[in-house]
């Protein structure tokens, strides 16, 4: 059950993927992101992730898709890549450069999982990795709020009209 | 349940694709999104590490992978917004030089 679980949810992560990379219109690229997002929150389920799970559709599918969409109304009405690729010469190496990195990734998870024991429990949700936000990870934790409050100034300036 | 190898299997394809949609898309917002898939293929790896080893650490690491996510998003856009008032094209072919 959880096997044939784990085979539909990645043909679907996959698939929106390669949706993601080969189809030419912008908005379709974002939606097949959001499918993916989507796929990979259910796999964090099966996981026992239930708080990033939760996470990843709030941040990941709800506010950054939001962004990407508001970003491409505003920039491109309906544009597409179209006309002849002016780097034909480079992007030609871009399959075999994916599918060696492809064989190099596979073949590290081949040989640094063999013989590999049964996993740990599970340990339990929601509590134990709070408790481990606000104790060893404290500091990153209080970063990461600087970190956004520094993002959020940066990009008003970026994106401020200038006068004159 | 599957074993956790595959859904480390499965980070690396996404990662793979990540890579080659970064190499073959001329817009900038699409390599943007290739990159996102990145970061979730990693993230992917992560969970499924710490759920090996029965740690929740691996879940804490996504957690700040994600806000490092949110900032860098809103500022990448922020910048190719800026660029494309200045230059009213979108390819990264066209961005060869670091001046406005």
């Amino acid at each position: 059950m959880g096997v044939v679980a784990f085979v539909v949810i990645a043909g679907i992560a996959v698939g929106s993927a390669l949706g993601l990379v080969a189809k030419r219109n912008p908005i379709h690229a974002a939606l097949f992101l959001v499918v993916n997002l989507g796929a990979v929150a259910v796999l964090y389920l099966t996981l026992g992730a239930q708080f990033l799970a939760v996470a990843q559709v709030a941040v990941y599918a709800g506010a950054i898709m939001v962004l990407f969409l508001f970003a491409i109304f505003v920039l491109i009405p309906g544009k597409e890549e179209t006309g002849p690729d002016p780097r034909r010469s480079y992007r030609i190496v871009a399959l075999p450069v994916g599918a060696a990195l492809l064989a190099l990734l596979a073949a590290v998870v081949v040989v640094g999982t063999r013989g590999a024991g049964s996993p740990a429990p599970a340990p339990d949700g929601v509590e134990s990795i709070a408790r481990l936000l606000f104790t060893d990870y404290l500091f990153p934790f209080e970063v990461t709020s600087v970190l956004l409050l520094a993002a959020m100034v940066g990009v008003m300036l970026l994106a401020r009209r200038r006068e004159g | 349940m599957a074993p956790d190898s595959w859904y480390v299997g499965l980070s690396a394809v996404l990662f793979s694709i990540g890579v080659v949609g970064v190499i073959v898309r001329r817009d900038p917002l699409v390599i943007f999104m290739s990159i996102e898939l990145m970061l979730n293929a990693a993230n992917l790896a992560f969970v499924a590490f710490g759920h090996r080893l029965g740690s929740d650490d691996g879940q804490a690491i996504v957690f700040f992978v994600m806000a490092v996510a949110a900032a860098e998003v809103a500022v990448g856009l922020a910048i190719i917004v800026a660029i494309f008032r200045l230059r009213r094209r979108l390819s990264v072919d066209d961005l060869s030089t670091m001046r406005g």
